[in-house]
């Protein structure tokens, strides 16, 4: 029984209780609010008001009047999942079943499989608030959310339908060709990072302020205004590259629903769509996390006091610690809300167009940002 | 026109041909139980069709015999195209216009319109009833602007008649006319926004029109289908509250106006999706009859209201806005300015609405005010003939065409006298607007078939009547 000893038991447990607080405790509800917030915030854009009134029902309970918090309508969520929950599962007849399945699977798990890399806190009850520390991490990402786009490709193919099929085709191209650029733009970041581990990437901004603000450790220097030309340039295109991973408008052409109706799901109903839906928010998710990472400091508050891992126990640094949790996921729904502006402000590209842009523009000035930035790193000292 | 005199037209779609390569061909590019996915095989349904998959050899040979049959177009890819089908039941197609494209990879090669999803027999039904009787009918044509067709529906018979409407009479009809230019522009442009992909315009839009149907409910007591000339006149005259109401519309209107422009005009998305694509040279708008918007869109000074004033339209001061390009963009921006000279039209007739009646004074061909009816046996009996037999219409023929927000609107009634058309044709403008699209689709991508569609802002209740 000795290999029971070699196993380290206390760093699965910590590794689960982390997976299951960051998973089921903060991304699965900000992704359902985040739909709420698209709602709201589209409905405050256009004039409306949105979904303003489902509380929740504890009326149910014995309770004289449903629980309304705040704004009203957060019960909205609960019953929009609880109605994807108990809808029809229906399969139509002429689908490949086995890939039909499968590809709302691929379309969630990735987006939720990229968040174990990222650090949402600094340290608590003596743990570091990643799931995994790994110093590969921003290749991981990459790696990782690159399988999403099997899950619409498998989608719009297993459907057997003219419509779903265009989607797919769109998004195949898309993804793959947005990657580039994706991939491109965070060069500069880790080539001034000089490392590929994203708490090595916080640390660095703790120590020389954030890349896109590099004046939040109190001061500027001359390198640290030279390099915030190529950081702002990737922070752009990086940006805009997630957009069109996402598929979030102006780039959501594979969905594009006045034209391919709902595109690569149209056949989907139910749970199955909802997790193409969800999996769609979770990659929102992680992209603003990722971009909260490598250009907004991560967890970090500029200012104020970091805890340490032995300090993280103590009060204050449970205090600390749960703030710089707190910090990561305000940065996040920050650029979220920026998502969601923009997806009712702009109208749609076209295909050539989205193709033109990625590979005759945002490539290009990539690339050549990635030789700027070495030369500013070698002769700006 | 005489029966059976047309041959008999067969859609291309429905020969033989096109559904045999149909068949072979558009599904080859989707799953396929035995050869390409073995694997999962077991797991298909029973119901999935098997489609022959002939290899490159047989390919060349039907290609060859489509081409040795006299056929012409691009065999060699004959085995590459996707035939879509678009509607009648489609988000970008407002309402139920049915599209057969013909698509290489995105790019599209033939479109085939197919209308009629919608028809009503609206002109057979014409002839089964009296004049007025026919107006609610004339609200679900465009049923964006009813209060033009009314107006239109109700000038044609006019003329049939020889009646001219007293001034105040015309004032207001120029009032309904305006309003809902702007109303059924209104929802052209935010539909338009909304297929490029931005749906903020269409709920601005929508916000300003729901302030139209306000207006239309205070003139005539209906929001939608209002239903408010008579031929020789209108059911009531304007209401007092209406006044202050249309001045603050005016007010509010022109801001929302200038930011809608501010969204989209120099949007470069927008720019980008509309520019250069779905152009339509004057020749080509003239040779297919287009008309309003889309007409002047390429470049044509024609507005009936300037060529053919009606309404006492030759006494107000506007401008009538052409397009250069014929192309999305200059159709929209047509759509944006005359929604501005509707306004400015709008103001001047508030200004100088003159007092007086507001139906002809023609007393034998209209009812006869409801307290004599009531009261007295001679107009009761007057009162009775008038509604179960209709005017006393002349023998004769005539066709009234108006400019409404979509072209010209027409009517051409043939009468044998009495009180209902012998015969009674509606040239429909998105009809004729819409007989462009095989002309002007092919070679725009599937993503341009929706801004096009937008852009012609037909509506289909119109178009199939």
């Amino acid at each position: 029984m000795d290999f029971l000893n070699d196993i380290p038991w206390m760093l699965i447990a910590a590794s689960l209780a982390k997976t299951l607080f960051l998973i089921f405790g903060v991304v699965l509800p900000i992704v359902s609010y985040t739909v709420y917030a698209e709602r709201r915030v589209s409905a405050l854009i256009q004039d409306r008001l949105g979904p303003n009134r489902t509380g929740f029902p504890i009326s149910l309970f014995g309770f004289e009047k449903d629980l309304q918090l705040f704004l009203g309508g957060l019960g909205q969520p609960v019953a929009d999942a609880m109605k994807f929950l108990l809808k029809e599962e229906f399969t139509p007849a002429h689908v490949n079943k086995f890939y039909f399945w499968l590809a709302p699977v691929l379309a969630m798990v990735p987006a939720l499989s990229t968040l174990a890399v990222l650090p949402f806190g600094n340290f608590l009850f003596g743990q570091k608030m990643v799931v995994a520390d790994v110093n590969v991490g921003i290749l991981y990402v990459f790696a990782v959310a690159s399988v999403g786009v099997y899950g619409i490709v498998l989608a719009g193919w297993s459907s057997n339908s003219k419509y779903p099929f265009l989607g797919s085709i769109r998004a195949s191209s898309q993804m793959i060709s947005y990657e580039l650029s994706l991939g491109l733009s965070a060069v500069p970041v880790l080539m001034i990072i000089g490392n590929l581990n994203l708490s090595e990437a916080i640390q660095y901004q703790i120590d020389n302020g954030w890349l896109l603000l590099p004046f939040t450790d109190g001061k500027l220097t001359l390198r640290e205004l030279f390099l915030w030309i190529p950081v702002f340039v990737s922070f752009i295109i990086f940006t805009i590259s997630m957009f069109a991973e996402t598929n979030r408008l102006p780039f959501d052409l594979p969905e594009s629903e006045t034209e391919l109706v709902a595109g690569y799901h149209t056949e989907y109903s139910a749970m199955k769509f909802a997790l193409f839906f969800l999996g769609e928010y979770a990659a929102m998710i992680a992209g603003s996390s990722i971009i909260v990472v490598l250009f907004l400091g991560g967890w970090h508050v500029p200012f104020l006091p970091i805890n340490t891992l032995e300090s993280s126990t103590t009060p204050a640094g449970i205090a600390l610690g749960f703030l710089h949790i707190t910090a990561f996921f305000a940065k996040v729904v920050g650029i979220l809300i920026f998502f969601i502006w923009v997806r009712w402000t702009l109208p749609r590209f076209r295909f050539d167009q989205l193709m033109k842009l990625g590979w005759l523009y945002l490539f290009e000035i990539a690339l050549v940002n990635i030789f700027i930035t070495a030369a500013i790193l070698a002769w700006v000292k | 026109m005489a029966k059976g005199s047309a041959p008999a037209v067969k859609a291309p779609w429905e020969s033989a041909e096109i559904v045999k390569y149909f068949t072979n061909s558009a599904c080859w590019l989707l799953p396929h139980p035995p050869t390409v996915f073995s694997f999962a095989a077991h797991t298909m349904a029973v119901t999935t069709q098997p489609f022959e998959q002939p290899d490159t050899l047989a390919k060349t040979q039907t290609a060859l015999q489509h081409l040795a049959a006299g056929n012409s177009g691009a065999t060699d890819l004959l085995g590459e195209k996707l035939i879509l089908n678009m509607g009648p039941s489609h988000p970008a197609t407002h309402g139920v216009l049915r599209l057969v494209l013909e698509m290489d990879g995105e790019f599209i090669t033939k479109a085939t319109p197919d209308v009629g999803y919608l028809h009503r027999g609206d002109e057979k039904i014409a002839e089964n009833m009296t004049y007025n009787q026919f107006v609610p009918y004339t609200d679900r044509l465009d049923y964006l602007a009813p209060l033009a067709n009314n107006v239109a529906y109700a000038m044609a018979v006019e003329k049939l008649m020889g009646w001219e409407l007293p001034p105040r009479g015309q004032a207001i009809r120029v009032i309904c006319c305006e309003l809902a230019r702007i109303s059924s522009h209104l929802l052209g442009l935010g539909a338009f926004a909304m297929d490029t992909g931005a749906m903020t315009v269409f709920l601005y839009t929508f916000t300003e029109r729901e302030k139209i149907y306000n207006l239309c409910e205070v003139i005539s007591g209906a929001r939608f289908t209002t239903s408010y000339t008579r031929i020789g006149g209108m059911t009531r005259d304007l209401q007092a509250p209406f006044f202050p109401m249309v001045n603050k519309f005016l007010d509010e209107f022109i801001p929302s106006l200038d930011e809608v422009d501010a969204l989209l005009s120099r949007n470069r998305i927008f720019v980008d999706r509309t520019k250069d694509v779905g152009v339509i040279t004057k020749e080509d708008a003239i040779s297919y009859g287009l008309t309003g918007p889309n007409l002047r869109g390429s470049g044509v000074d024609h507005d009936l209201r300037k060529k053919h004033p009606y309404l006492g339209y030759e006494k107000y001061d506007f401008d009538v806005p052409i397009g250069s390009a014929g192309d999305c963009y200059d159709r929209y921006l047509c759509r944006v300015e005359e929604m501005r000279q509707s306004v400015k039209i709008l103001r001047q007739v508030l200004e100088t609405l003159p007092s007086g009646p507001i139906t002809v004074s023609d007393p034998k061909n209209l009812p006869p005010p409801k307290t004599s009816v009531m009261t007295k046996m001679e107009e009761l009996i007057h009162h009775f003939i008038l509604h179960t037999e209709g005017l006393k219409a002349p023998v004769g023929e005539v066709y009234f065409g108006a400019e409404n927000p979509k072209g010209e609107l027409g009517f051409y009634i043939n009468s044998k006298g009495g009180g209902v058309p012998h015969r009674l044709k509606i040239r429909a403008p998105s009809f004729v607007n819409l007989s462009i699209l095989p002309k002007i689709l092919p070679g725009h991508l599937m993503s341009d078939v929706v801004a096009i569609l937008g852009s012609l802002d037909f509506v289909m209740g119109e178009s199939d009547r």
